[in-house]
């Protein structure tokens, strides 16, 4: 499957959450064990639309993430796929119930925080969810899962439903362009979207077109000629894709609207430096360790350099090896 | 005791004689058991495991209210027990060795070791009968409130049952499941306080006081019950009479420690094990008060 380059004004944009909301209300009939819990945000986190169409299967918890994380991991032990969803960054704050009412109980539990990164935009710090990877990936067991476009998470829905054992589903509230990318497979496989050599993008979530952009540029421009991944997954990682990948390419840079602190990029670092044979080095690109704020998306985006020119001249200035 | 508010009138449970006598006869040995797997492992819960065991033993004993089998553990063809107060564990671990769950008195004294089912705090992973992980408090509420949802979406008869503490319910999330359940019209679900007045740091009323309680629960809209914690009679009474649609919360009057004379109601036995010597002395004085809950 071939992205085009650059990417088309014309092509069709949505919000993961979107697709999020659209694809659990399209899979309920076809899995009739899922069922939703949503804490007064029904309506930002799209579940709506499975409420509207299976209301005995949708549960209004009001505004109680911690019971309804809770209650989560109960109703999965009768047999149910719940579906437990509010802002990213409100689910993390119920670290607790995470950790032991699904991850130590090994809950089926789907958790899907949505308003990830400081794409929010104008609502500010307290709404934005920029550590959440971090705290979800310590949680043993817990797949976490990020879609780069609205058609992955479609799919990254059917495969958390047919999962068994904890999932995190991390949604846009933005529009993501749908650029036609490999259908997910599996966590760890990292889709290959641009070819190129020394260095290789591993972007993700609405960095993805920035990224993919930019290594477009930096190859016009003969700076370099890097490859670009959709790393649309954080854990688990898969030995053999990671193994190639630091065989390949001499560097990594990982994009992601999230902490640098533990995210994708960590998670890569983590391997790369560990286990890759020489070790290989890992750049994270993504939300330094300071608090978001208010401010238009693009205005943000600006400010954090998750524009193709700020990757751009990022990339020229930084010591290369490659 | 019973709701507050237009009372009902009270239903006379007549608990068999049989089934009274075998109570009056399992419970000390549930007291050794917990005591001695408490002393093996150096570590644990003795306060707040002894004052559980009559309630256990009302919900999972013979002839306890709750329909349950170790044949019933896959599937939902069961009532089930969460174990919010994770640390009493040992208590429940003791009264499962008698239900043919798998646990027998040799396990028992596994208590707490690496590699050992019987983990220090509940593992539901390892053992699936205990229904869930617990042992940070405030989360068990939440957990019963989701299966008793997913009873109802099934039209499943069965209950579900939970135990907290009464130190425990001072956690947020207690009062979230307590602002939900009704809302959402769980009769079928029932939440136990283990009402032993102490927790680590002192007297729950001095740490943090609950007060009123029964007034608060019933605000909330629950089915309220206030039972001696350690009356068999009492507590079957309680679980049998329920509401249709409002979920019941027992308030069961226990002692810390019960039992063991130097050790009730003493704050300082909340989270230590007894020594060699403690050991024995317990033990003898279980025997002697082998009829403790028979008169009142």
């Amino acid at each position: 499957m071939k992205t085009p380059v650059p990417i088309p004004k014309d092509v069709e944009r949505m919000a993961t959450r979107a697709a999020f909301g659209k694809a659990l209300a399209h899979f309920a009939e076809q899995y009739p064990r899922v069922v939703c819990y949503d804490a007064d945000l029904s309506k930002s986190t799209q579940t709506h639309l499975f409420a509207q169409k299976y209301p005995e299967r949708f549960f209004q918890m009001g505004i109680q993430e911690a019971n309804m994380v809770g209650a989560a991991a109960g109703i999965s032990f009768t047999g149910k796929i719940p579906f437990a969803c509010s802002f990213a960054a409100f689910l993390t704050g119920r670290y607790d119930q995470i950790r032991m009412s699904v991850g130590y109980s090994q809950a089926n539990v789907k958790l899907v925080g949505t308003h990830c990164g400081v794409g929010i935009g104008e609502d500010g710090h307290s709404q934005m969810g920029l550590e959440d990877i971090a705290l979800m990936r310590a949680v043993p067991g817990m797949s976490v899962l990020q879609p780069s476009t609205p058609t992955e998470c479609r799919q990254m829905v059917e495969w958390a439903i047919l999962h068994r054992g904890p999932v995190y589903l991390r949604l846009t509230r933005q529009g993501l362009a749908d650029l036609p990318l490999p259908p997910f497979k599996a966590p760890g496989h990292f889709p290959l979207v641009k070819e190129g050599r020394g260095k290789a993008f591993l972007a993700v979530g609405a960095l993805l077109e920035p990224a993919l952009e930019a290594a477009v540029v930096l190859e016009e421009q003969g700076h370099s000629r890097p490859a670009v991944f959709n790393a649309s997954s954080a854990k688990p990682l898969d030995d053999g894709v990671m193994e190639k990948l630091c065989d390949r390419f001499q560097e990594l840079y990982v994009f992601e609207d999230h902490s640098v602190l533990g995210g994708t990029g960590s998670a890569l670092a983590e391997w790369a430096s560990e286990k890759a044979n020489p070790p290989v080095r890992v750049v994270r690109y993504g939300v330094q360790d300071v608090f978001g704020e208010s401010g238009t998306p693009k205005a943000l985006y600006e400010k954090h350099g998750f524009t193709s020119r700020a990757i751009v001249s990022f990339l020229r200035d930084f010591p290369t090896l490659s | 005791m019973k709701d507050q508010g237009p009372k009902p009138k009270t239903q006379k449970v007549e608990v068999e004689r049989d089934r009274f006598l075998t109570w009056a006869e399992r419970t000390p040995v549930i007291r050794e058991r917990i005591l001695k797997s408490i002393h093996r492992a150096g570590s644990g819960h003795p306060g707040s495991s002894l004052s559980l065991v009559e309630i256990l033993y009302a919900l999972l004993g013979e002839g306890g209210v709750m329909t349950h089998s170790p044949e019933s553990i896959q599937g939902n063809d069961r009532d089930r027990l969460v174990l919010s107060k994770g640390h009493g564990v040992p208590a429940l671990y003791a009264v499962l060795v008698d239900g043919g769950y798998g646990i027998d008195e040799d396990e028992l004294m596994s208590l707490r070791k690496l590699g050992s089912r019987l983990q220090g705090h509940p593992d539901r992973a390892r053992l699936p009968i205990l229904e869930a992980s617990t042992g940070s408090l405030g989360q068990g509420a939440s957990i019963a409130l989701g299966m008793a949802q997913g009873y109802r979406l099934d039209d499943n008869p069965h209950r579900i049952y939970a135990i907290v503490g009464d130190g425990e319910i001072q956690e947020g999330q207690i009062w979230e499941a307590a602002l939900s359940a009704p809302h959402h019209k769980l009769g079928h679900l029932t939440l136990i306080l283990d009402f032993n007045k102490g927790q680590i740091d002192g007297p729950v009323e001095e740490v943090l006081s609950l007060s009123p309680l029964r007034e608060k629960w019933h605000s909330f809209g629950w089915h309220v019950h206030e039972v001696d914690g350690h009356s068999y009679e009492e507590l079957v009474q309680a679980l049998e009479d329920t509401h249709p649609e409002k979920p019941s919360f027992i308030i069961a009057h226990t002692i810390k420690g019960k039992g063991v004379d130097f050790m009730e109601g003493q704050i300082d036995w909340h989270g230590k094990a007894p020594n060699d010597e403690q050991l024995e002395r317990a033990l003898k004085e279980i025997r002697q008060n082998h009829t403790i809950g028979l008169a009142p």
